[in-house]
């Protein structure tokens, strides 16, 4: 495979395309939502987010991602990106959500390095290539920062409409690939 | 004012020089180091970005060492024999740099870039300066005009200064083609124009503007004239004291030297009026505990330890320039753009930013691919070794005016051969096939 395909493996390129998730959607009764807008002041590519939470349907504590809609543009790294958060993350419990977050930026950050774990990682683990190009990264990235952002905003909103036993821990460390 | 002696209408119609032959560049491309490295899987480096940054010549490369290994010494201070040589290379590079703009030695400023140039000048007006506010600051009611083409060195300094004093920021638009809109130009410059900055040529559309009429705008409404030459003087011949602008700047690092050392060049008159913001060691005469006197320009502008091997090395770059002829690199460059413009004219789907005819143009050719992103035709194309720049540019708002936020740019040099013109061509028409695009 040439180091382009290694880059561009046809599951990015798919996704690019699908842009799963694309368009924001109001959140349903009964869910919270806020949004997140990211910009990369390098190229111009930007992202709006909407992370919409709620009660999980079983009752248990943590409340669960019940949709990522998002709109933008960008490059298909960043596109591709993106759409692949809404495909693993929607319908997970939100600390399993962030863990995915923490997981997938591990590996974008690693250089290459890091061996993607694809049973955890899903179509996510096809970015394991943009790590070997620094200037890429934040591309990766830039979706998966707002969800983080929206996330951790739509989590407080939900325990402020309806208090429950307390808040999940919710990852709130934002993404400093700006550097 | 005498007419111009240099007219931009001279860029893109050569006249008697042509461009180099294969020979001559192969000859050019030899001093190069850099340029014969490969890239990836083996691909020859194809270098399409000296818009962006210039290749430097082994001559630039070894006047910095030869001055570094022999002749390493602080400036203007020391009675020891390397200060001395120190003193005497550095100020005969401020001569070489000045001549080969058309300029006396005691009209070049040396700057860190071209941005700190033009804020330079652009806190000077805004009484961010010592003492009184000169006869040059900018008051309210005062209207700054720049181009909607400029890049944001060019733009930015402007709206703070007008942020800062009250003036109103007011631009000349662009027509369809990709030049200057000069019917705004009776409009928009009126006696209440204080200052008229523009870009000579354009990083993004490769324009280059009709310097002489807009200085004939300007001076018919006693405005001062602030010229960004980043983009013309490394490509053609210019003499800035033949184009009548006040002030100019411009930067090594595009034009075969290095990084860390611009100039701010200009009429010793204004220079003269515009006051100091960096102040500091050097650009002083007596100092006491209550109060400070400063030295005449251009050491005035000078605060601080000086870019000194990089004025030498940038002093070596305009010599091999001037060597192989100004006339003849715009030749050869005119020959690259137009092969260029009418390769990207044949690849269906893309869209270029700025003039499609080679005339008043410089061989900066952004284009805008459909369906693809600027970061993946980058890609795509640094997969065959050919180093193009994707981005903004540093100039959203031009490409904001053509519906795009980025766009994908090629720009040749001296040292481009018609074989990366073809290879950048012949790639750029797989690109949107490889991104489903097509």
């Amino acid at each position: 495979m040439s180091g382009l395909d290694q880059l561009y493996q046809q599951i990015i390129l798919d996704h690019a395309k699908a842009k799963h998730g694309f368009g924001l959607r109001d959140a349903g009764a009964g869910a919270a939502s806020a949004d997140s807008h990211q910009y990369n002041p390098l190229c111009g590519d930007e992202v709006t987010l909407r992370a919409v939470v709620a009660t999980a349907p079983d009752g248990s504590a943590a409340p669960v991602v019940a949709d990522v809609a998002w709109t933008g543009e960008g490059c298909s790294i960043s596109q591709a990106s993106t759409s692949v958060l809404h495909e693993l993350v929607v319908g997970r419990p939100v600390p399993e959500a962030t863990g995915l977050v923490e997981e997938f930026r591990t590996m974008i950050r690693s250089r290459g390095q890091v061996e993607p774990d694809e049973e955890v990682l899903g179509d996510a683990a096809a970015f394991a290539g943009v790590g070997r190009h620094a200037n890429r990264v934040k591309c990766a990235m830039l979706g998966w920062t707002a969800f983080e952002d929206a996330l951790s905003r739509a989590v407080a909103d939900l325990f402020e409409a309806s208090p429950q036993p307390g808040p999940p821990a919710v990852s709130t460390t934002t993404d400093q690939e700006n550097a | 004012m005498s007419a111009p002696a240099v007219d931009t209408a001279r860029v893109g119609d050569p006249g008697g020089a042509s461009a180099f032959s294969d020979d001559e560049v192969a000859a050019v491309r030899a001093r190069f180091p850099v340029l014969s490295r490969t890239v990836g899987a083996g691909h020859a480096l194809a270098y399409l970005d000296s818009g962006a940054t210039s290749q430097r010549p082994d001559s630039v490369l070894d006047a910095e060492r030869d001055y570094l290994t022999r002749s390493n010494a602080a400036v203007h201070r020391g009675a020891h024999t390397l200060a001395e040589e120190a003193t005497q290379a550095y100020e005969d590079a401020r001569s070489a740099v000045a001549g080969f703009v058309g300029l006396d030695d005691d009209e070049l400023v040396w700057t860190r870039n071209a941005t700190e140039g033009l804020n330079i000048v652009a806190l000077g007006l805004s009484h961010y300066g010592i003492g009184a506010p000169g006869p040059l600051a900018l008051r309210a009611g005062d209207e700054v005009v720049v181009t909607e083409m400029e890049h944001h060195a060019n733009l930015v300094p402007w709206q703070q200064a007008c942020a800062r004093t009250g003036a109103t920021l007011r631009w000349i638009g662009l027509d369809d083609d990709g030049r200057l809109d000069l019917g705004d130009l009776e409009r928009v410059v009126t006696a209440r124009t204080k200052v008229l900055a523009f870009t000579h040529a354009s990083n993004v559309l490769g324009t280059v503007n009709p310097v002489p009429r807009l200085v004939a705008a300007a001076k018919a409404v006693g405005a001062l004239t602030v010229l960004d030459a980043c983009q013309s003087v490394p490509h053609f011949p210019v003499d800035l004291r033949a184009l009548g602008v006040d002030l100019a700047v411009f930067s090594a690092h595009k034009m075969l030297g290095p990084t860390g050392i611009g100039a701010l060049a200009g009429r010793r008159e204004v220079l003269a009026a515009l006051p100091p913001v960096i102040t500091g060691g050097s650009m002083v005469e007596k100092v006491t505990m209550e109060s400070t006197t400063f030295r005449e320009p251009p050491q005035r502008f000078e605060a601080g330890t000086p870019p000194v091997s990089q004025a030498i090395a940038w002093h070596a770059a305009v010599d091999h320039l001037s060597a192989l002829g100004m006339d003849r690199i715009a030749a050869h460059e005119h020959m690259l753009t137009e092969r260029l413009l009418a390769g990207v004219a044949g690849v269906p789907g893309v869209r270029v930013l700025g003039p499609t005819t080679a005339r008043d143009r410089v061989g900066a050719v952004s284009v805008v691919v459909e369906g693809v992103h600027p970061h993946d035709v980058g890609q795509f194309l640094d997969n065959e070794g050919i180093a193009v720049r994707v981005g903004h540019h540093c100039a959203q708002p031009v490409h904001r005016r053509y519906g795009a936020t980025a766009s994908t740019r090629a720009s040749v040099y001296l040292y481009s051969t018609t074989a990366e013109v073809d290879a950048f061509v012949e790639t750029l028409g797989r690109v949107r096939d490889y991104f489903g695009a097509a």
